[in-house]
């Protein structure tokens, strides 16, 4: 089976992190985003995927290409010239997607889930019509594109942030679709869930699956967390290999090249990356330390994403979804609350309030 | 009179007022007086008595206030010994006598045992500073044809702080140094030249204040109505009822200038900015009280920046990095891994491990958790104006929102552990239960 990631742009929702990195490679519990999902496809028998990019083409395709090969999995690069919305991009790679009859997936590529392809398959060829879409409940569907639906999951229409309670159940962002979809679309900016998705409603042709375990669009900051809250408390329950020990509380994910000096207070969900250093005395909780950086003693770290490379100084409070983006050099006893720091940036005042630091 | 080594006896009186003054020193001054608050770790007042001290000829210090005895007699008591060489009293008003009329009222202890061509130093309990008390003596008692009945210490201010209501006013002739006006916090600019709070009385001024209570007097009993800002009559000011009238051309108010470190201590968080000048002048002139790596004689094993005081008693874990100008208490305890600067930490206090305190007063009993950082914003002297004073911030700004000031913790409060406290007061007793930024809790 084939497969369509739609990569898409340039991240901006998840800066400064993504500035000068393609958001599918910011690494996610320690992988990268769009890793988690090639290795589910993979595991579900899929042997090519289609990349839809629009932005730094060529930087993916050489960090992704020893992962390919190793993996065995053909990735094929179909690059947006111009902004193609979430159809266009299907019809760009009409060719290898309809060169056999089979059904494909498309995923956006900020989702993080259980993703259960091998069900999803079985369901679609179950319905046997044009496309299955998978749902998942969420607390505030309005923020989202709202699916009504019929008991055997006929799906009747759909209502893009309704203004009143329609339905709980929200389109997650994952598809199969059979090949006979590419005659709906052209090869402009085409919006899938306005353009394409209401009139294969209308004629009885899409399917709603509904995803069971947990469900994150992880495109910005605040969500990202809590995806990752979410993920390490599945991969517990699988009963992945957490980390166990002095100072470490509930999940936490530690890259075995990681340091962690005495006396800390690691976790709860928390996830540290190759290379880093936390010297003694520092307190993370709920945050993200990417690889390479160093954080040194008496720090307390709340809810913040720290980019790669950075050093944070001793006694730093950082919290309220700190971001920081690469090589981000934070003074001693500096207080960081929600700051969005750009990356190369040195930080030696307090930011008490809520803000970006260019 | 004359001590054992032929020199005339003075003595000195230092003012403290009392309860209903020291309103903007809460929430510290809630619980104890504030004149006893420890700054530098001795009593702001204590501070003022060694002044006095430093001056060979000073053999009693009276402190005048009205604060209830009980509060200020222990005090006394424990310092006692400490200066064994001079006698020191409290003198308890009856009620608010202001700034003449205390010294007025007790004029018979002030004058017993001094020669009538004497005179006594008097201390404005507010201030502190590096007073030259034994050169304004000696410029005091100089022959002049129109003796000196007061000599006011005076240093520069900015032209704007000095405009603005904030301090006295002293115009200068600069051949006698007679004080030829003297305008008291005046709106618009009259000198940058301030008074200081600290004078050398001649014994002429009871007779001088005896005047004006005498006129008041009969005008009380006439029946006249006398609004005396809501004092009674017998309260007398020494700044507006005699320096005022007394000054000009031919008057016998004397100013002497000085330079040397001074400042006004309102606000708690001026305390913050005493206790650097004073851990400074101990650089100076007692480096055995200071915790400094470089004097060697106190053994603290914790990292030391700048100057530092620590109480014998308190605890701290060697891990600790403390410093610049902080004063740490009584039995204070600190845990491993605490960074501390800029702050006065009161006796009894406990911080616990990995915490962050600064530009902070942490009141008596006060407990903060681990990694947790309570911090505040100094109110310094702008640096890059002259002769600038503290500025006296008002609490709120014009949109009613905190201005962002020294975080002052009052006795008992407890801070638990990996919040942040920012820009805020916090009342005793209050047990914090989250992280609080530019309020006061009440």
């Amino acid at each position: 089976m084939k497969a369509l990631i739609l990569v898409g742009g340039y991240g901006t929702r998840l800066r400064p992190l993504t500035l000068f990195r393609p958001k599918p490679l910011v690494e996610f519990a320690n992988k990268p985003i769009l890793v988690h999902q090639l290795d589910a496809l993979v595991a579900a028998g899929v042997t090519q995927v289609v990349l839809a990019v629009s932005y730094r083409a060529q930087e993916m395709e050489q960090e992704l290409s020893s992962y390919a090969e190793k993996v065995g999995i053909t990735l094929i690069f179909s690059h947006e010239t111009e902004p193609l919305g979430t159809a266009g991009p299907l019809a760009l790679a009409r060719e290898i997607l309809s060169s056999n009859p089979e059904p494909f997936f498309v995923l956006n590529a900020d989702i993080t889930c259980e993703f259960p392809f091998k069900e999803m398959v079985q369901f679609h060829k179950g319905h046997g019509k044009e496309g299955t879409i998978v749902v998942t409940r969420v607390e505030e569907p309005s923020k989202y594109g709202v699916v009504v639906c019929a008991e055997d999951g006929m799906i009747q229409r759909f209502v893009e942030k309704p203004q009143e309670f329609v339905s709980n159940k929200i389109n997650a962002g994952m598809y199969i679709f059979n090949p006979s979809i590419l005659d709906r679309i052209e090869v402009k900016p085409t919006s899938i869930e306005k353009e394409i998705f209401p009139a294969m409603a209308d004629s009885g042709n899409l399917y709603a699956f509904e995803l069971q375990g947990y469900w994150m669009d992880i495109g910005q900051p605040k969500d990202f967390l809590v995806g990752m809250c979410l993920h390490l408390t599945s991969l517990k329950a699988k009963g992945a290999k957490l980390a166990t020990g002095d100072g470490i509380v509930g999940n936490v994910l530690v890259d075995p090249t990681a340091k962690i000096g005495p006396n800390c207070r690691i976790g709860p969900n928390v996830t540290i990356g190759p290379d880093v250093i936390i010297e003694e005395g520092v307190c993370i909780k709920r945050s993200t330390i990417m690889k390479g950086s160093k954080i040194k003693s008496h720090s307390w770290l709340d809810s913040s994403i720290v980019g790669w490379n950075c050093v944070i100084g001793k006694w730093v409070r950082m919290e309220n979804v700190t971001v920081l983006g690469e090589d981000v050099i934070v003074s001693d006893e500096v207080y960081i609350n929600g700051g969005k720091v750009l990356p190369h940036k040195a930080i030696s005042a307090s930011v008490p309030e809520p803000q970006i630091i260019m | 009179m004359e001590d054992p080594n032929g020199n005339a006896i003075i003595k000195a009186v230092i003012l403290i007022g009392g309860p209903q003054k020291g309103t903007r020193f809460r929430p510290l001054s809630l619980d104890v007086p504030k004149p006893l608050t420890p700054v530098a770790g001795y009593p702001l007042v204590q501070h003022l008595i060694e002044s006095c001290i430093h001056v060979p000829s000073v053999k009693e210090v009276l402190i005048l206030g009205y604060y209830p005895a009980d509060e200020i007699t222990p005090f006394i008591s424990e310092i006692g010994p400490l200066y064994s060489s001079i006698k020191i009293r409290y003198l308890q008003e009856y009620t608010r006598l202001g700034t003449a009329g205390g010294i007025y009222h007790f004029r018979d202890q002030i004058r017993a045992g001094l020669s009538n061509t004497s005179c006594f130093i008097l201390i404005n309990g507010d201030v502190c500073g590096d007073f030259p008390l034994s050169e304004m003596l000696e410029f005091h008692s100089i022959k002049r044809d129109i003796p000196a009945l007061l000599t006011v210490l005076a240093t520069e201010a900015t032209r704007q702080q000095s405009s603005n209501s904030n301090f006295g006013c002293i115009v200068e002739d600069k051949n006698s140094h007679r004080i030829t006006h003297y305008v008291e916090k005046p709106e618009t600019f009259v000198s940058t030249l301030i008074n200081c709070g600290v004078y050398i009385c001649s014994l002429d001024l009871f007779p001088c204040i005896s005047k004006i209570f005498s006129q008041r007097q009969a005008n009380y009993y006439a029946g006249e109505i006398q609004d005396n800002n809501g004092d009674c009559w017998e309260s007398i000011a020494l700044e507006k009822d005699i320096i005022t009238p007394s000054v000009g051309n031919t008057g016998c108010v004397y100013v002497y200038r000085s330079n040397r470190m001074w400042s006004q201590v309102k606000t708690a968080g001026s305390a913050i900015y005493a206790n650097r000048h004073y851990l400074a002048l101990y650089r100076e002139r007692q480096p055995e009280r200071l915790a400094n790596s470089r004097c060697k004689t106190r053994n603290t094993p914790c990292k030391i920046i700048g100057d530092v005081f620590i109480h014998q008693t308190a605890q701290i874990d060697p891990t600790c990095v403390i410093g610049p100008n902080v004063s740490i208490g009584k039995n204070v305890v600190v845990g491993p891994g605490v960074r501390i600067k800029e702050s006065i930490i009161l006796g009894d206090s406990v911080i616990q491990d990995h915490s962050l305190v600064m530009y902070t007063i942490v009141g008596w009993n006060g407990m903060i958790g681990k990694w947790t950082r309570v911090e505040g914003t100094p109110c310094d002297p702008n640096p890059n104006k002259p002769f600038a004073k503290m500025d006296n911030v008002p609490l709120f700004n014009d949109e009613g929102k905190l201005n962002p000031s020294i975080t002052i913790l009052g006795c008992h409060v407890r801070v638990p552990s990996e919040v942040v406290v920012l820009n805020s007061i916090v009342l005793p007793y209050k047990e914090l239960s989250r992280s609080f930024s530019n309020e006061i809790i009440l």
